[in-house]
């Protein structure tokens, strides 16, 4: 079981299939993609075939590759070296041999690994792990040849037919390797070889032998136990949603050149971030732990004021008590990011446990018309992610950003991808220039329509902003009827046109079908695993998950509109659900919820779905 | 301050915004900007780097009176938004404008802790005894028995004396005036500003509309001088029209006399020491009441210490010049990592 879980979790897998022209790479690498594409994976294929049509059997000249690329996140090259590499003979090997990972599995027909195979693809010496160099490698030596003709000797095909079926046998090894179900090919043979039963009867037989084969002598099982996110080349390392979500904030004041101003009140489970935030003044940071949480959320205004990259962070009760304070920062239009690490609530709630029930907090829990942009982060990790660009956009849309973790994330670790920060774009707010003229507090970036910052110290700005409406662009107080409507408006389309800066939706899956699932923040990893799952199991679903809440992907309605129903699973009593429904009326929602401060299971996700879709 | 270079010749004029000052015909805080207004150009510091700001309250309408950077913030946090900018940015000089309800009541938690943590910020805080924005309803400073909109037969609880807070937080400076006194205003303004740490200014300040006189029976010139006890550092402590009254300690009370009687001389009198750093008679001072005493107003307390954001910044310093790390890469790759090829 925890083999294929690991299996499932990686993140992207390249896998070359190679062997002679005349093996069916080219088929057997089609069909793994197809597979792999109808359970949702997104794939770059690449096929390597000779200029020959037909190159001397077993030379290197005649070898013929397939590469697939596929994974759970966006794929966009074949991928330059394979985690797994099939080769059906010594040439095949030979040829394919520096195209793999270090420490790759390789799977090979030893039946083919013969004096005459190795003579024919030149070896030196008839060693593939002295002639490769592939010591500390996982080789899987399989007689696939032998295999498949024991599985077809009673079929009653020719031999040379029944030894052309072998591709099969290794696509069933690699189908089982990565937990792929079988359906899809069978039904290709179905429809390729309609006239044909024998045929079909055959292929099904050594493709379900391989599968077989591969669970039964448990060869693969050392390659697997990487975890996902140690796929990918580069330097990883352990880290929890709390100090990702500080070496995010971090990492933004380095490439705004703002320092970092933290104005915090210690809470559970958000307290980590400050404290680390407090561990690293040598980055410049100034933390101030105050004396309650509204002095928290004003301390950080007032460096914002000041001209700071400030942050303030905590839970679902202090979010309560700034809320005040955040409504002074939507109406002076000032940078500033608010964390709210949820737990259980209302009130003191369960303060250790996690919990999803403070989006609408987030949303509306202010007076007045008082609209801020949220985002929440889905792993631990990529609350690093979400927090840089929580600050990205506050600064640069001079707009307050509510960013939702929660403490499932806050405590919980994985292994993590350390990002180059040449990978981060460079931040940069709207600080007014000396000497600009003709400056007005409140003129707007007619595409953003942010203001801009001006802050104490510049000569020639000074002005004052404070609670009270403003006039539109001088930001003097008015009590102006339309004016107020006007700058309501304007506050609420600022923070709707961050919209032009997200990323859009993704779907994993079938982009329209019947149902669509969908998760929001901390509950990724179970949503994706139980979606993971049902798909393996033959389930034909697609499964969305939000990070951008307000404003939503521009695509999010004609994602919604694809599918007939849409199930929204979260840990609350049906907020985001409720959220959607606000703003695509017209989706026939289902939802799925636990409030009883624990994560989902994934069991319990997938028992929900296949009940939702037996209705 | 740090720009020596621009350092301008302006006037009251260069304070004052295109705002239409909107406080009531009458109103204390007329005269207490005046004064403001007039020490801003004494102090030697850029316009642009003074920031105003304030809470909630007729008086935090201040900041957009003032041609500087103000921020009128949200009731009783003006102290923990002005923490924020001074600490964001020391070289600013930072005045909180606030009232005794904004201050004293709602913002009372704020108040303490900056006073504890000695930012350096000029706190001002009006004191009328009364909300006036919400139309006169008791303060924290009403006196006792005050009848008010929500005390109709009287307040049944004890004012606080911002003084006695003050010290109580271990404040490091502590002055008090009268808001008509303009003269004296800008001495302690200045003061204030110079004075590096959380600097305290109560101004008993009239409310024509909801408290008129509230300060009258020590405030009204008629009488002013024989109720008011105008200290400064190194001066004795004497009084009255004729100069004849003085402060002395008896016991452990302190006790007013008349020079020349009971055998009382000037050298009897006490010689404010506004830089002591036991607060045990700024304490007896700041609580000096009329009718048995007449108020202490001045510089009370002046006492040196650490603030608050220049230890932040000497940490910040101390702390980047012994780190391992020169940028976000480095700290991403600290401690246990691993590769993966």
């Amino acid at each position: 079981m925890s083999k294929k879980a690991d299996a499932i979790e990686r993140e992207e897998v390249v896998v070359r299939f190679a062997g002679d022209s005349g093996d069916g790479m080219q088929l057997t690498g089609t069909l793994f993609s197809d597979t792999s594409a109808f359970i949702g994976n997104d794939l770059s294929t690449f096929p390597d075939y000779p200029s020959e049509i037909r190159a001397p059997q077993g030379t290197i000249g005649g070898v013929s590759g397939f590469q697939v690329h596929f994974g759970h996140k966006q794929v966009n090259t074949p991928g330059d070296f394979a985690d797994v590499l099939v080769a059906m003979n010594p040439a095949a090997l030979k040829a394919n041999a520096k195209w793999v990972k270090s420490g790759a599995t390789i799977i090979i027909d030893e039946d083919s690994f013969t004096e005459r195979g190795y003579e024919k693809a030149k070896y030196q010496v008839n060693d593939p792990v002295k002639e490769n160099d592939l010591d500390g490698y996982n080789l899987i030596k399989a007689p696939i040849s032998t295999l498949t003709k024991e599985t077809l000797k009673d079929v009653g095909l020719d031999p040379k037919s029944i030894l052309r079926s072998k591709n099969m046998f290794a696509l069933g090894m690699v189908y089982w390797l990565f937990e792929r179900p079988l359906k899809y090919t069978e039904d290709f043979f179905e429809r390729k070889f309609k006239k044909k039963p024998k045929i079909i009867e055959a292929n099904k037989k050594v493709l379900e032998a391989g599968y077989h084969y591969a669970e039964t002598v448990e060869l693969l099982t050392p390659t697997y136990k990487i975890s996902p996110a140690e796929i990918e080349k580069g330097t990883y390392r352990n880290i929890d949603g709390n100090r990702a979500t500080a070496w995010g904030f971090l990492a933004a004041s380095e490439k705004s050149g703002l320092d970092l101003f933290c104005g915090s009140y210690p809470i559970t489970p958000a307290s980590e971030i400050l404290q680390e935030l407090s561990l690293r003044k040598d980055f410049g940071a100034k933390t101030f732990q105050a004396e309650d949480e509204i002095a928290g959320i004003c301390t950080a205004i007032g460096a914002s004021f000041a001209g700071s990259m400030a942050v303030t962070t905590t839970s679902g009760p202090g979010l309560a008590l700034k809320s005040e304070a955040v409504g002074l920062a939507v109406m002076t239009e000032l940078p500033l990011v608010i964390v709210d690490v949820q737990r259980g609530g209302p009130s003191t709630g369960l303060p250790t446990k996690p919990e999803q029930s403070d989006l609408m907090q987030a949303l509306y829990g202010r007076n007045g018309e008082s609209p801020v942009v949220v985002i929440a982060a889905s792993t631990p990790s990529n609350c690093f992610h979400y927090a840089f660009y929580a600050a990205k956009i506050a600064m640069e849309h001079m707009v307050p950003v509510i960013l939702l973790t929660d403490g499932f994330l806050a405590n919980g670790s994985e292994p993590w991808k350390v990002p180059k920060m040449s990978e981060y774009p460079e931040i940069k707010p709207p600080i007014v220039p000396k000497g600009e003229k003709e400056w007005l507090p409140y003129a707007r970036d007619p595409e953003k329509l942010s203001r801009t910052w001006a802050t104490p110290g510049t000569s020639g700005f000074e002005h004052r902003i404070g609670g009270l409406e403003k006039d539109e662009l001088r930001g003097h107080v008015s009590h102006d009827p339309k004016n107020h409507e006007k700058m309501t408006r304007l506050r609420e389309e600022k923070v709707q046109r961050v919209e032009n800066v997200i990323p859009e939706q993704t779907v994993e899956g079938d982009q329209e079908g019947d149902l669509l699932v969908v998760g929001w923040g901390g509950t990724y990893g179970h949503i994706k695993t139980a979606y993971d799952e049902l798909i393996k199991e033959g389930y034909n679903i697609s499964l969305t998950h939000f990070n951008y809440i307000k404003p939503l992907p521009k695509n999010t309605k004609d994602i919604l509109s694809s599918f007939k129903r849409v199930l929204v699973c979260e840990l609350n009593r049906g907020q985001f659900v409720d959220y959607l429904r606000m703003n695509f009326p017209h989706i026939e929602y289902y939802k799925y919820n636990k409030v009883q401060g624990q994560p989902f299971t994934t069991i319990e996700i997938k028992e929900h779905i296949k009940n939702l879709l037996k209705k | 301050m740090a720009e020596e270079n621009n350092k301008q010749e302006y006037t009251a004029k260069d304070f004052k915004s295109d705002q239409e000052v909107r406080w009531c015909p009458g109103c204390g805080d007329h005269a207490i900007m005046n004064a403001i207004q007039r020490s801003l150009p004494q102090m030697g510091i850029p316009r642009e780097n003074f920031a105003f700001i304030s809470g909630i309250g007729c008086s935090s309408r201040f900041p957009y009176y003032m041609n500087t950077y103000g921020f009128h913030g949200i009731h009783g946090r003006a102290s923990a938004i002005a923490s924020g900018t001074k600490t964001a940015n020391p070289e600013l000089s930072v005045w909180q404008i606030t009232g005794d309800g904004d201050s004293m009541a709602i913002g009372g938690n704020h108040f303490i802790h900056v006073v504890r943590r000695n930012v350096d910020i000029n706190l001002i805080l009006f004191n009328n005894e009364i909300y006036g924005l919400t139309k006169g309803q008791y303060s924290p400073t009403s006196k006792l028995g005050a009848k008010t909109k929500t005390s109709p037969y009287g307040t049944i609880e004890s004012p606080f004396h911002p003084g006695e807070l003050v010290i109580g937080a271990q404040g490091k400076f502590f002055a008090r005036s009268v808001d008509n006194n303009i003269k004296l205003n800008q001495e302690i303004f200045l003061q204030a500003e110079k004075h590096k740490g959380t600097s305290v200014v109560e101004i008993l300040q009239n409310c024509v509309i909801y408290n008129d006189k509230a300060h009258a029976e020590i405030a009204d010139k008629k009488h002013k001088d024989d109720r008011q006890l105008v200290l400064r550092h190194g001066e004795k402590m004497i009084f009255g029209k004729e100069k004849n009254k003085g402060i002395v300690l008896e016991g452990l009370q302190l006790k007013v006399v008349e020079i020349g009687k009971d055998g009382y001389t000037e050298d009897d009198i006490l010689v404010h020491d506004a830089k002591e750093q036991n607060p045990g008679v700024h304490l007896m001072l700041a609580n000096m009441r009329y009718p048995e005493y007449p108020i202490a107003v001045g510089v009370i307390r002046s006492v040196e210490g650490a603030t608050y954001e220049r230890n932040m910044e000497k940490q910040v310093k101390t702390v980047k010049e012994n780190s391992e790390f020169k940028n976000m890469d480095d700290l991403l790759r600290s401690g246990n990592t691993w590769e993966v090829k």
